[in-house]
């Protein structure tokens, strides 16, 4: 395991380095340099230019630069925001990645699962009405223009019925009682989900192999209903908690339209698998030994029409911060994705570039973990 | 003698009759997906309404009225005026016809659409075969690259690159094109050329004496095409879909498009509480537009899905 993990690590390290060395040819590519954004100012003469210049080491051969770009991300020094001087780019994206992280990983979480448990009933009732039907609407609803899908969630949900706020993330009149920062109520919500989650994991684990079916079915129920208790209780007695409550009012259309739009992709997916899996000669056994059908459904065929899925959950993690984008810029959610889209709309290329740089490390990170939870699902692999 | 010529047809004459009959087969499948007719369905509108707008414009339409860019209708008071029987779709706030933006912009949106699915799919084919057929350090290079490509955010990425380079509808495919060629679809086509490599024929080429790039270029990539054909459908809704997020957010140096006719709409305040169905035509058309032949490609990939992929299919 631990030489399994090496490999990845040192994989994931080169591939960052690519990552890295593709965006600085990117940058280079482009005709001029950043000092060319004053050369119609009057305020900055060209003896001024030649000082930026020499400040931010342009004039330097191009290695020397390459060498500086590696040194100043992997130190984590991304320059300083032009639109919200002077700020440093890091500080930014520290604060405005809970806020995405947060939405996505709810998001994320449901229709994965939604999309799970609709692919597996499609592909077990195939050539039914329910399938042609669901097929159409998936794709739809997988294609559909994002903009126009969120602006029509928020008419219906938000401005017609009043069900939830209309935009943004809090909401002011509530929070300009308390001296809170939104980060650190972002912070408890991650910390304390990671751990009814961790929670929640570890008792199933060490509950499956229990004798009786039953005591280890009770088992996860109990903790998953302690979690919720637990979490109940601190979101209705704590400050915190009820800024939290806040929150959580305003993510749920942002996390519903991200629903709606990702379920499909992976219904898809899962029915193709398990119609590859139908097929096995266990699905068959199972089916002749006399199984509920539910049973060979849910344990015998599902289980492993799992694996191809999980592989393109890790692949998707482009796409969903691509989805996340558009989303957020619907819903004014001020994460990665609004500040990047804000930050190109105001010509603060830093701030962009250094959001850019940091989701795709984020992403690989994100990877390296569903590689290992990979592993962990499927026994075939070896850790080599 | 007289026999021998009868008994023989031309080669053309049986290739052709063979390819129609499994022509036939296939059709016969896509046709029993359901699904992949009606894409084709959808397709087939939007290349009529393609066509209609050069029809129109050079017939019926005056072209100081109907230009859907620099077009304005003097006659109606009020601009955004309601669908009548001389705007269709009605007029947008600048006074010009949205059903005459609609059409105009379907042949941009098929061009590009498609120009950029072939480019990917063109380097993703060649690509995927040359690092099948000789493997080692070239097909561990492309393979890592394109592990990169597909951890890029393209959409992130196009939104910085937008900042830096003009981005037109050409260039925009070129890009978009390009990225995606050397992305996942290299990887899923390189495995399907793994598989015609290791076949016989492959081996009495190399025996008869074929140079490499023959093999490639007659036996292999010919038996890939199929996927790259299938993975060139979701490429095209992938294009479309970019151009209409990025038109969007107003990054791209287009005239006029779908995404364009949203963001006019969304800019000039008409997507805003109940402006959302009062002004209907400026929104509803458009953003259909883009979802209906996004999942119209969709639907097209998915039924050749179940004829190129053999495990799919019912029997």
């Amino acid at each position: 395991m631990r030489k399994y993990l090496l490999k990845r690590l040192l994989q994931i390290v080169i591939t960052l380095y690519i990552y890295l060395t593709l965006i600085f040819i990117i940058l280079q590519a482009q005709p001029g340099d950043i000092t060319d954004l004053y050369i119609m100012n009057p305020k900055i003469p060209p003896e001024a230019r030649e000082a930026i210049k020499h400040q931010l080491g342009l004039d330097k051969p191009l290695f020397f630069q390459y060498l500086q770009y590696l040194k100043n991300i992997s130190t984590g020094n991304l320059g300083i925001s032009f639109s919200l001087y002077p700020r440093p780019v890091w500080d930014i994206i520290k604060e405005r990645l809970p806020r995405t992280v947060v939405l996505f990983l709810v998001a994320y979480i449901i229709y994965f699962y939604l999309g799970f448990q609709l692919g597996k009933i499609i592909a077990w009732k195939r050539g039914g009405f329910i399938e042609y039907s669901s097929t159409v609407v998936g794709v739809f609803l997988w294609t559909v223009f994002t903009p126009w899908w969120g602006l029509l969630l928020i008419y219906i949900f938000a401005f017609k019925l009043g069900w939830f706020p209309i935009g943004k993330f809090i909401d002011p009149m509530i929070w300009r009682n308390f001296d809170i920062s939104s980060n650190y109520v972002f912070n408890m919500i991650l910390l304390v989900g990671g751990a009814a989650t961790l929670f929640i994991f570890l008792t199933y684990v060490t509950a499956r192999r229990f004798v009786p079916r039953r005591t280890a079915k009770l088992a996860t129920l109990g903790s998953l209903l302690l979690s919720l208790g637990v979490i109940g209780w601190l979101l209705g007695t704590t400050t915190v908690g009820y800024l939290a409550m806040d929150i959580l009012h305003h993510m749920i259309l942002p996390v519903f339209t991200l629903t709606t739009i990702g379920f499909g992709g992976y219904m898809l997916l899962m029915r193709d698998s398990m119609l590859e899996t139908i097929r096995e000669d266990y699905v068959m056994a199972a089916k002749a030994k006399g199984l509920p059908d539910k049973a060979v459904r849910d344990k015998h065929a599902a289980r492993n029409a799992l694996l191809p899925i999980v592989t393109s959950f890790i692949l998707a993690l482009a796409t969903v911060v691509d989805g996340g984008i558009i989303t957020e810029t619907i819903f004014s959610w001020p994460g990665i994705g609004l500040t990047m889209l804000s930050a190109i709309l105001e010509e603060d290329l830093p701030l962009a570039i250094g959001a850019l740089v940091f989701t795709g490390v984020f992403l690989l990170f994100a990877h390296l973990v569903a590689d290992i939870l990979y592993a962990y699902l499927d026994p075939r692999i070896k850790y080599g | 003698m007289e026999a021998a010529r009868v008994r023989y047809e031309p080669l053309w004459k049986v290739r052709l009759r063979l390819w129609w009959r499994s022509f036939l087969t296939n059709w016969e499948l896509f046709r029993e997906s359901k699904i992949g007719p009606i894409g084709l369905g959808i397709i087939i509108f939007f290349g009529l309404l393609a066509i209609v707008y050069p029809i129109l414009m050079a017939t019926v339409w005056d072209p100081a009225i109907y230009d859907p860019v620099t077009g304005y209708d003097w006659e109606v008071p009020m601009h955004p005026s309601p669908p009548s029987t001389k705007h269709l779709l009605g007029t947008d706030p600048w006074g010009r016809d949205v059903f005459a933006q609609l059409t105009y912009s379907t042949r941009a949106e098929f061009f590009l659409g498609v120009f950029a699915a072939f480019i990917t799919v063109f380097i993703g084919t060649l690509v995927g075969s040359i690092s099948a057929y000789y493997g080692g350090f070239v097909d561990t290079f492309f393979m890592r690259l394109a592990d990169v490509v597909m951890l890029f955010p393209m959409l992130a990425f196009l939104i910085v690159l937008s900042a830096m380079m003009d981005l037109n509808l050409y260039s925009l495919a070129v890009v978009i094109g390009i990225i995606g060629g050397f992305g996942g679809i290299t990887i899923i086509l390189k495995s399907q050329a793994l598989s015609v490599k290791v076949k016989p024929y492959i081996e009495a080429a190399k025996v008869a004496g074929g140079s490499h790039f023959h093999i490639i270029v007659t036996h292999i990539i010919p038996n890939v095409l199929p996927l790259s054909f299938l993975y060139m459908m979701f490429n095209v809704t992938g294009a479309i879909f970019t151009e209409a997020v990025l038109s969007f957010f107003g990054l791209l140096n287009i005239q006029m498009s779908w995404g364009i006719m949203v963001e006019m709409a969304n800019i000039s305040g008409y997507l805003i509480g109940e402006n959302v169905t009062r002004y209907w035509w400026l929104f509803w058309p458009a953003s259909l537009s883009i979802t209906l032949l996004c999942s119209a490609f969709y639907l097209v990939g998915r039924g050749i899905d179940e004829i190129v992929n053999p495990r799919l299919r019912k029997r």
